[in-house]
C-alpha cells in the first residue's frame, strides 16, 4: 500500500500511522451522548473510508486518505489541515 | 456415528467404506426458535452448548460461505487463559478448561496440546509486570510460573539470551496453554450439534434482520426468509456490518491480521513462545510447519490479505527472538478479519432489539475463547441473562465507563 502524500510524493504506508475514521467531528465537551458516541462508536463501512494518516517517517503531515478497505486502494489524499479550513 | 477404537478398526476391516458425513448439510426450514448468524467456531460451538446445555433443538446456524471458512480456519491455534483482569480472565479459564476436556465432550479428535504458552520478558520492569499478570491469574483459578532465565534456558536452549538489545530475562509460562487443530473445532462442533438436531445451513448469507415493534422476528437470507424468537450474531469480523442491519453502530473497528507458516521441519518448538519486546509468537504444528504471527496491520480492512511491513516486522521480530529461524523458509501467509473493540475486549450481551443477541469484538483473541464464547453465549440466549463468567462484557460498558481494557490504550482499536 503507498499514500500519495501532497509534500513527499508516493510514499510506503509503513512510513504514516494510522489514526482512524476521519469523518468524526468533536462534539461540545458537555455533550456527554454525543461524546460517547464520537469516542466509541464507529460506521466500519465496507469499500470507500475515509481516514486519518500521520506521515511519522517522512514530512510529519497529517492526511485524511480515502482509500477502499475492501481492496486496499488508496483513491486519495489530502492535507486534513486544508481539508479542515475549507 | 460415534468414534471410537471399534468403530476405527471395523472401518479399517472393510476399506474405510462404511465412513458417513459428519453432519447434515441443511436446507432451511421457514422457523426456528434460535437463529445464529455465523457458522464459524464461536457460532457453531453455541448452537452445540445450546442442545446439549439447554436441551433445545430447533435451532440453525446460518453461514454465508462453508463453516470454518472465517477465523477459526486462519489462526494460529493457542490456547491460553494468560490475562490481567479478572472479567477477561473468569472467561478465557473457562473456555481453558472447556478445551481440556472438548474431545471427549464432542467425541472428535481435536489435537488438543497442552504444551505450555512461554511469554518472555526482557527488562525489570516487564518481569513486575508479568509477576503481577501471573498472580492476577492464580487468583482467578488459572495456573502460572515466573521462570528466571535460567528456567527459560532449561525449556529452549536455542533463544536469543544474550542479544545486545534485548536479552531475555525470563518468561511466565502457562502449562495448560498449548496448541489446538483449528479446523476439526469447527468440525467437531458442527458434528456435534447437527446430531442434535441443529440445522446447519451453508451458502445462505444474512442480507436483513426483520424487526417488528423493536423484536427481532427473523432475517432475509440469500436462500429465503427465515422467521426466528430468537437470533444470535456470532459473525466477528464482520460485526459492524450485519448489526448495521438491526440499525446498530458498534464500538468496534474491523482490521486484518496476518499469519504464517514456515515449510515443514522436524521437531524444534515443543511449545508456544512469544517474545517480549515486539509483536511475535510462535510454535509448531504437528505436522512441522512453524506457525507464527504478530501484529494486526493497523489500519481498517475487510480485505481478507495484509500488506508487506507487517510480513516484514513479523520476521524481524522471529530473527531477534531465534536466529536459527532464518534457515527456514516461509511457506505461506495468510490475513484474517477481526473486530477490534475499542478496549480490546470482547462483547457478549443483550440488544436494543429484543430477542437480537451480540458475541463480538474479539479483536486477535477468538481462537482461544471458541468454547467459552459458545458456552456463555448459549446461556445468554437461552436464559436472557448474562453467565457469570462473562457478566462484565456487556455492550453498555463503554457508555457507562466500565471498560475492560488489558493494555491501557484507550479508544484506539488498533493499538489493542
Amino acid at each position: 500500500m503507498r499514500i500519495p502524500c501532497p509534500y513527499c510524493g508516493s510514499r510506503d504506508a509503513s512510513e504514516f500511522s494510522y489514526s482512524g475514521d476521519a469523518t468524526l467531528t468533536r462534539p461540545a465537551p458537555d455533550n456527554a451522548d454525543a461524546m460517547f458516541d464520537y469516542v466509541y462508536l464507529r460506521d466500519n463501512p465496507v469499500g470507500v473510508h475515509r481516514e486519518y494518516w500521520y506521515h511519522d517517517a517522512g514530512c510529519h503531515a497529517w492526511l485524511t486518505v480515502t482509500r477502499n478497505v475492501s481492496t486496499h486502494e488508496v483513491i486519495d489524499a489530502v492535507l486534513a489541515h486544508d481539508e479542515a479550513a475549507s | 456415528m460415534r468414534y471410537s477404537l471399534t468403530s476405527l478398526l471395523k472401518q479399517t476391516l472393510t476399506g474405510h467404506k462404511g465412513w458417513t458425513p459428519q453432519w447434515r448439510d441443511a436446507a432451511p426450514k421457514a422457523e426456528y426458535d434460535i437463529i445464529i448468524v455465523g457458522g464459524g467456531g464461536h457460532g457453531l460451538a453455541t448452537a452445540y452448548y445450546l442442545a446439549k446445555e439447554y436441551g433445545l433443538r430447533n435451532i440453525a446456524v446460518l453461514e454465508k460461505s462453508w463453516i470454518g471458512s472465517g477465523n477459526i480456519g486462519r489462526n494460529t491455534t493457542i490456547i491460553r487463559s494468560n490475562y490481567l483482569l479478572s472479567e477477561n480472565i473468569s472467561l478465557y479459564e473457562l473456555s481453558l478448561k472447556l478445551w481440556e476436556g472438548l474431545e471427549q465432550d464432542f467425541n472428535y479428535n481435536a489435537m488438543v496440546s497442552q504444551r505450555g504458552v512461554l511469554n518472555l520478558y526482557h527488562s525489570d520492569g516487564q518481569r513486575d509486570a508479568y509477576a503481577r499478570r501471573g498472580n492476577m491469574m492464580r487468583l482467578n483459578g488459572a495456573d502460572s510460573e515466573l521462570l528466571d532465565r535460567e528456567g527459560v534456558r532449561k525449556l529452549y536452549p536455542f533463544l536469543n539470551f544474550d542479544a545486545a538489545r534485548f536479552p531475555i530475562q525470563g518468561g511466565l509460562l502457562q502449562k495448560r496453554g498449548g496448541t489446538v487443530r483449528h479446523d476439526a473445532v469447527a468440525w467437531g462442533y458442527a458434528r456435534g450439534a447437527s446430531d442434535r438436531g441443529v440445522d446447519v445451513i451453508q451458502n445462505c448469507e444474512v442480507t436483513g434482520i426483520d424487526i417488528v415493534d423493536g423484536r427481532a422476528v427473523g432475517v432475509q437470507t440469500s436462500r429465503g426468509a427465515i422467521r426466528a424468537k430468537k437470533i444470535g450474531l456470532a459473525v466477528a469480523g464482520s460485526s459492524s456490518r450485519v448489526a448495521a442491519m438491526a440499525g446498530m453502530r458498534l464500538p468496534i473497528e474491523s482490521h486484518v491480521l496476518q499469519a504464517f507458516v514456515s515449510e515443514g521441519l522436524k521437531p524444534v518448538i515443543p511449545g508456544v513462545i512469544t517474545f517480549g519486546a515486539g509483536h511475535f509468537y510462535i510454535s509448531q504444528s504437528d505436522k512441522g510447519g512453524l506457525v507464527f504471527g504478530g501484529d494486526i496491520d493497523g489500519y481498517n480492512s475487510y480485505a481478507q490479505r495484509g500488506n508487506l511491513p507487517v510480513v516484514e516486522d513479523v520476521c524481524e521480530g522471529g530473527m531477534a527472538l531465534m536466529p536459527a529461524i532464518g534457515r527456514a523458509r516461509m511457506l505461506r501467509n495468510w490475513g484474517g478479519l477481526v473486530d477490534m473493540s475499542m478496549d480490546g475486549s470482547p462483547i457478549i450481551d443483550r440488544t436494543h432489539v429484543k430477542g437480537l443477541y451480540l458475541n463480538a469484538g474479539w479483536c486477535y483473541g477468538g481462537f482461544k475463547a471458541t468454547p467459552g464464547s459458545g458456552f456463555v453465549f448459549a446461556h445468554l440466549l437461552a436464559k436472557d441473562e448474562p453467565h457469570p463468567a462473562a457478566n462484565r462484557l456487556l455492550l453498555d460498558r463503554f457508555l457507562s465507563g466500565h471498560i475492560v481494557d488489558e493494555k491501557g490504550q484507550g479508544a484506539q482499536p488498533n493499538l489493542h
